[in-house]
């Protein structure tokens, strides 16, 4: 072999990055997540080429889940264009060559950071969290070697001290994301910090649900049509955000979880659709919001 | 009931703990009446906290067993339960009320939360419910209703203390172990304390295993009193006879080391 080719040759990534021993490892811990659903499975996250916080955990989930024929979609806060979104989907552009899409309803596998999308999932799609904390009992009791005991021993009445300091100090539940869930009426778990909007979504999901937690190196699992109750209190039930008489600016979508956009320093703001394909979708389909310029268009 | 009453709650057999080489405790033996107040003196390194650690099963003793008789009249040795078994124990039937406020309770969560977490790991599930039973609780130990959200931290020494004894007494437990609850706190305080833990165990008909350095303490709460020495029980009897009457060296020394102020 000649030198310029040795120095040329494109340096060569296994399919997804992750080596296959390394996928099968994580796909053991995937399996018994899902035997075990809400369980927390340790395994031994790798190092990858991102920075802890960005997704790591999730990534390797992906990695060890893609197959060539697979379809990935990637959102960061409902969005696909924001920087992780578009960093994790460059990410396995260049080291699994799939196809990338940004529908929902084409994706096979979609990896997210704290949304579900509006639309539906169907059962052969897989969603994957990136989880920065599992354990939902964590700010309450730091020692892990108790935790573990706890979840053991379905020992939950600490999930509800924190239920209970909300309403005392706010007057009601103020946990907003990352709301504590029951898996199949044994294992409590952290949703990781999707907003609790979405925790309705997780429960008799079709779809497979992984989530992965790349520096505390757990991974647990919801598979379909899994039982996820959201913790409460008989007299302070569980709610949802709402936004009553708001539409989305662009696509008039109501009843969807909503971002606030500032638009000037005068006060002004408007609500759209944290999911962009899904307002998209819609404005493709001609649904048009009032701040959306073909509305003003059509108006004229 | 009656003949509850005259079977033990606690039954303690040839208890030994050693930790290694050295020597926790060694060959204890004693019966707890229904709500009999049992006080276990001796300076420290005398296997006090050893053997209160045992009996609460927080420690595996290395020898001996532990029957306690449950509400259904059955006695079961505690180290052959499940550790499932024994943390349920821990958190309904008994209270555990610590030297340092700050190892019994959640110093920053609420007052009310402290309270209320028994009853939730219980599976309490009613905010008001909840909230009412540890308003009632705060009265009884003398804490006003309007510190309910406040967190601990924020509280005296006196009022932790205070506030321990309500979180554990709040699923109406029968068997309280209690370790130098007094201790750091000033006089008039403790015996505000002191006066506090009567009327409970008077009203409530509590059993107590207290451990204690304080023989006033002992003589004030205490029905029997354990004096250990070196790991072992050296004295034990009824408070008043072994306080006035020591037969042993080094009760007679503790009794005599007890300052008295004034006449």
């Amino acid at each position: 072999m000649s030198l310029d080719q040795l120095t040329n040759a494109a340096p060569a990534y296994n399919f997804a990055y992750l080596d296959e021993q390394t996928k099968r490892m994580i796909r053991r811990a995937i399996l018994k997540g899902i035997a075990v659903p809400g369980y927390q499975v340790p395994f031994a996250a790798r190092e990858m080429p991102m920075p802890y916080g960005w997704g790591t955990g999730g990534v390797q989930v992906t990695a060890s889940v893609l197959g060539e024929s697979d379809i990935l979609k990637v959102i960061d806060q409902g969005a696909d264009d924001t920087t992780n979104a578009v960093s994790i989907r460059n990410f396995f552009a260049k080291t699994a060559n799939v196809e990338l899409t940004t529908h929902t309803k084409e994706a096979t596998v979609i990896q997210t950071r704290h949304r579900i999308p509006e639309e539906e999932l169907q059962a052969h799609q897989t969603l994957v969290y990136q989880v920065p904390i599992p354990e939902p009992l964590r700010f309450l009791e730091p020692r892990e070697t108790e935790t573990r005991k706890m979840h053991a021993l379905s020992e939950y009445g600490l999930i509800h001290v924190k239920l209970y300091e909300d309403i005392a100090t706010h007057g009601h539940i103020a946990t907003t994301y990352a709301y504590p869930v029951m898996v199949e009426g044994r294992y409590v778990m952290d949703p990781s910090p999707t907003p609790k909007f979405d925790n309705p979504k997780m429960h008799k999901s079709k779809a497979l649900q992984l989530f992965g937690a790349g520096r505390e190196k757990r991974i647990y699992a919801l598979p379909p049509y899994t039982d996820v109750v959201s913790l409460d209190f008989e007299d302070h039930p569980f709610t949802i955000q709402e936004w009553p008489d708001t539409k989305c600016a662009m696509c008039g979508a109501e009843g969807v979880y909503f971002d606030e956009v500032i638009l000037d320093d005068a006060g002004n703001n408007m609500f759209v659709c944290s999911d962009s394909d899904y307002c998209e979708t819609r404005q493709s389909e001609g649904h048009l919001g009032p701040l959306n310029a073909d509305y003003k268009e059509r108006m004229q | 009931m009656s003949l509850d009453q005259d079977l033990p709650l606690l039954s303690v057999k040839n208890l030994s703990h050693f930790y290694g080489q050295q020597l926790g405790c060694k060959n204890v033996n004693f019966d707890l009446y229904p709500g009999e107040v049992l006080a276990i003196v001796g300076e420290s390194g005398s296997g006090k906290t050893t053997l209160l650690n045992c009996l609460s099963t927080q420690i595996i003793p290395t020898d001996g067993a532990v029957y306690y008789r449950n509400r259904k009249g059955q006695s079961d040795n505690l180290y052959e339960m499940n550790e499932a078994q024994q943390r349920i124990l821990l958190r309904t039937d008994w209270g555990f009320v610590r030297q340092h406020p700050r190892d019994g309770l959640r110093m920053n969560v609420s007052a009310g939360a402290n309270v209320g977490e028994r009853l939730m790991a219980l599976g309490d599930r009613h905010y008001g419910k909840i909230r009412d039973t540890a308003l009632d609780w705060l009265e009884k130990v003398e804490i006003q209703a309007d510190r309910i959200d406040d967190a601990p931290r924020t509280f005296s020494g006196g009022m932790q203390q205070r506030l321990q004894i309500a979180r554990n007494l709040v699923t109406n437990p029968r068997l309280v172990f209690m370790d130098e609850p007094t201790g750091g706190l000033d006089v008039s305080v403790q015996a505000r304390l002191l006066d506090l833990i009567r009327r409970l165990v008077s009203e409530l008909g509590l059993s107590i295993i207290i451990v204690t350095h304080d023989l006033a303490v002992a003589r004030l709460l205490s029905d029997r009193i354990m004096v250990m020495k070196d790991g072992e029980v050296i004295e034990q009897g009824l408070t008043d006879q072994v306080l006035d009457d020591p037969h042993q060296a080094y009760t007679q020394l503790l009794v005599s080391s007890i300052l008295h102020v004034g006449s």
